[in-house]
């Protein structure tokens, strides 16, 4: 019952006149935006996040909420039509949506993803509002040697369910962690690796690395190669799936929808992972294998429902322990930060009707895309149809002005301009930069954890293995550390990411 | 040397990891406070990462020499289009307070235009003229987002489009 009353709040605050309009402006500008080739959900929300400045908390919320489906289901979009995934969690979509769209099925496949993506979110929104409650109960006894433990765990799981060399993803988390402490350290008042420039003593803003890394590295990258963009314009119409492809679609939507929410709660899963291990299980169980890859409804319908049901389940720990899974979430903690909200276990009870309102425009979010992508997506198709050489300019100033304005300085547009070429670096050398962005959130909370854990115990680091919490949440880090060593799961985990290459 | 790095890519990193490691140490360690474990200095955390850092940077590198662990080469590093956006988005950032949005935009338009290999002049000034004022409208007339607009001139600034 009293989650029925919770849902009844939350849907009060989100059906209200101004957040629903926010809440749609939100999924639109998202759209719009992820549906530019090259510029995934992070960096998306990282552009329009000052938009959002001008807002009370509650409705700034829920239309980041809603700019994080957006870019999400816009990225799927180029992926069917263009096969230039906007963001690695769309890159399976790409397998089998750009070919059903070289088929001239381009409108069944936007259709199943848009179909297939409500009912994951609808399924995930009943998920969080279950869960997340009696997580934040348990969250609230924890203390700070716990906090620190489970930070641990969920770095090591991130870099576990990863893809690409784990040593170099552990590295990269380091170099997030170190990062994340330039500037002023609480505890001593010292201006920690600022080389002397006053505009660094505050830190580096989350805004710069995300944008740097994810949105400028990426336009370099896509500089790099000649346009060969093949774009599949004219067939896009008959965008509802008839009866016998909804049948087809039942059964990977479902799989799809169960394994992404699930691997969404994980720390480190996220879309990402929901996607690929999703398109993954339908190969195996097909009963014709071979289709895949060839323009298999299925290939779509699960990957699709994957993504966008652990894009919502990953808000579960995020808004129950304050801990971030993946880079968007990351992201989504900065911009909490910034309208005055620390993320925790606390929000539920201090601010229920941002927690509920939010779970509910989820939902709300989730059933706008699909009003709003089968009318438009004509209009997408136009967007997509412009060069890059006018669209990367578009964007880059965009994302400068986004960037600036995050808190007006001039320095965050150099540090984002530094950060671009650092991201070309970590492609050009294999280094997947999402642990890095990790990292850089959780190395100050980590720090401080960390500092108050042992001057609690006076300096006796035994007190991480006999706080039972703590040391459960250690022992599952070690055993996770060892299991992805171990060679039978080593190759696993490989075989999980192999579609990318 | 070639024949010894058998996957360049882990090897790269690796030594790029040794180099922000020991940065990152050595700094703390030169510039402020260890500590100890129950009472941490500012240096502690930052000096223990930064050691792990550059261990991990060794290992990665030492691991990059084995024939078990072969690699494509590093790609081609493409310095054009680094420069151009890049150096345009400083520029931008350097510019926005003195020249003001409007002409620091389309000069980011144009010169970052320059990384693509097709640059037409007359299509990016058209380009740029029509985002900045987009901008403008969306993020200062629209949101009031404090973005200053116009060149820091004072007969400028009683411009009133010009203020938020």
């Amino acid at each position: 019952m009293e989650l029925l009353n919770n849902l009844g709040l939350g849907f009060s605050v989100a059906l209200a006149g101004t957040n629903i309009l926010y809440c749609f402006i939100g999924v639109l500008l998202g759209t719009l935006i992820g549906v530019l080739p090259g510029i995934g959900p992070v960096a998306t929300i990282a552009m329009l996040l000052p938009t959002t400045f001008v807002l009370p908390p509650v409705s700034a919320l829920i239309m980041l909420a809603g700019i994080y489906y957006g870019a999400q289901y816009g990225g799927s979009t180029t992926a069917i039509l263009v096969n230039l995934p906007g963001e690695v969690s769309s890159v399976v979509t790409c397998l089998d949506g750009y070919q059903m769209a070289r088929q001239g099925k381009a409108g069944k496949a936007l259709g199943v993803a848009a179909l297939g993506s409500f009912f994951a979110g609808s399924v995930s929104t009943l998920l969080i509002a279950a869960f997340a409650p009696p997580l934040a109960e348990v969250a609230l006894k924890f203390g700070p040697a716990d906090y620190f433990s489970l930070m641990v765990l969920g770095l090591i799981a991130a870099v576990v369910l990863a893809h690409g060399s784990l040593i170099k993803a552990i590295a990269m988390i380091i170099l997030g962690l170190l990062i994340g402490l330039v500037g002023t350290d609480v505890n001593s008042g010292v201006a920690r690796f600022n080389f002397g420039l006053p505009e660094l003593i505050d830190g580096i803003g989350i805004g710069p690395i995300a944008m740097g890394i994810f949105g400028f590295g990426e336009i370099i990258r896509n500089l790099e190669h000649t346009e060969k963009r093949e774009i599949f314009t004219k067939n896009v119409s008959g965008l509802l799936p008839n009866w016998s492809d909804i049948k087809q679609c039942i059964p990977p939507v479902l799989r799809g929808t169960a394994l992404g929410s699930f691997l969404g709660i994980l720390p480190g899963g996220g879309a990402v992972l929901g996607a690929f291990s999703a398109y993954t299980l339908e190969k195996k169980i097909a009963k014709d294998p071979s289709r895949f890859g060839k323009g298999a409804i299925e290939g779509v319908a699960a990957p699709e429902s994957a993504n966008n049901a652990a894009a919502q389940t990953s808000f579960i720990p995020l808004l129950t322990l304050g801990i971030p899974s993946n880079p968007v979430m990351a992201l989504m903690i900065g911009a909490m930060i910034i309208h005055g909200i620390q993320p925790g276990p606390q929000i539920m009870t201090a601010k229920p009707d941002l927690f509920w309102g939010m779970v509910a425009s989820m939902w709300v979010g989730n059933l706008m895309l699909v009003i709003l992508n089968l009318p438009l997506i004509g209009m997408w198709v136009k967007l997509l149809s412009l060069p890059y050489r006018l669209l990367y300019p578009a964007i880059l100033i965009f994302c400068c002005i986004g960037v600036y304005s995050i808190s007006n300085a001039w320095m965050d547009v150099l540090l984002a301009a530094a950060c671009g070429f650092m991201g070309y670096v970590f492609y050009k050398l294999d280094c997947e930069p999402s642990p890095l962005l990790l990292g850089f959130v959780l190395g100050p909370m980590m720090e401080e954890n960390l500092r108050r854990a042992l001057l609690l115990s006076r300096g006796d680091p035994g007190v991480f293995m006999t706080r039972p919490i703590s040391a459960t949440l250690l022992v599952l880090a070690l055993l996770l550390l060892i299991l992805v060593m171990a060679p039978a799961i080593r190759k696993k985990r490989e075989e999980a990411f192999v579609e990318e290459d | 040397m070639k024949a010894l790095i058998k996957n360049p890519r882990d090897f790269w990193a690796g030594i790029m990891f040794i180099v922000i490691g020991c940065l990152f140490a050595g700094v703390a360690l030169a510039s402020y406070k260890m500590g100890t474990a129950a009472r941490m200095g500012p240096a502690y955390f930052p000096f223990v990462l930064g050691g792990l850092l550059a261990l991990l940077g060794l290992v990665i590198s030492l691991l990059s020499l084995s024939k078990k662990n072969a690699g494509p080469a590093v790609e081609k590093f493409h310095w054009a289009p680094n420069f151009w956006v890049l150096g345009s988005i400083c520029l931008f950032g350097v510019t926005l307070k003195i020249f003001g949005a409007l002409l620091s935009g389309v000069l980011l338009v144009l010169l970052s235009a320059l990384g693509s290999s097709e640059f037409k002049l007359r299509d990016m000034l058209l380009l740029g003229i029509g985002l900045t004022i987009f901008c403008a409208a969306v993020f200062v007339w629209g949101l009031g987002l404090p973005i200053p607009l116009c060149p820091n001139i004072d007969a400028l600034q009683q411009v009133k489009l010009c203020r938020i």
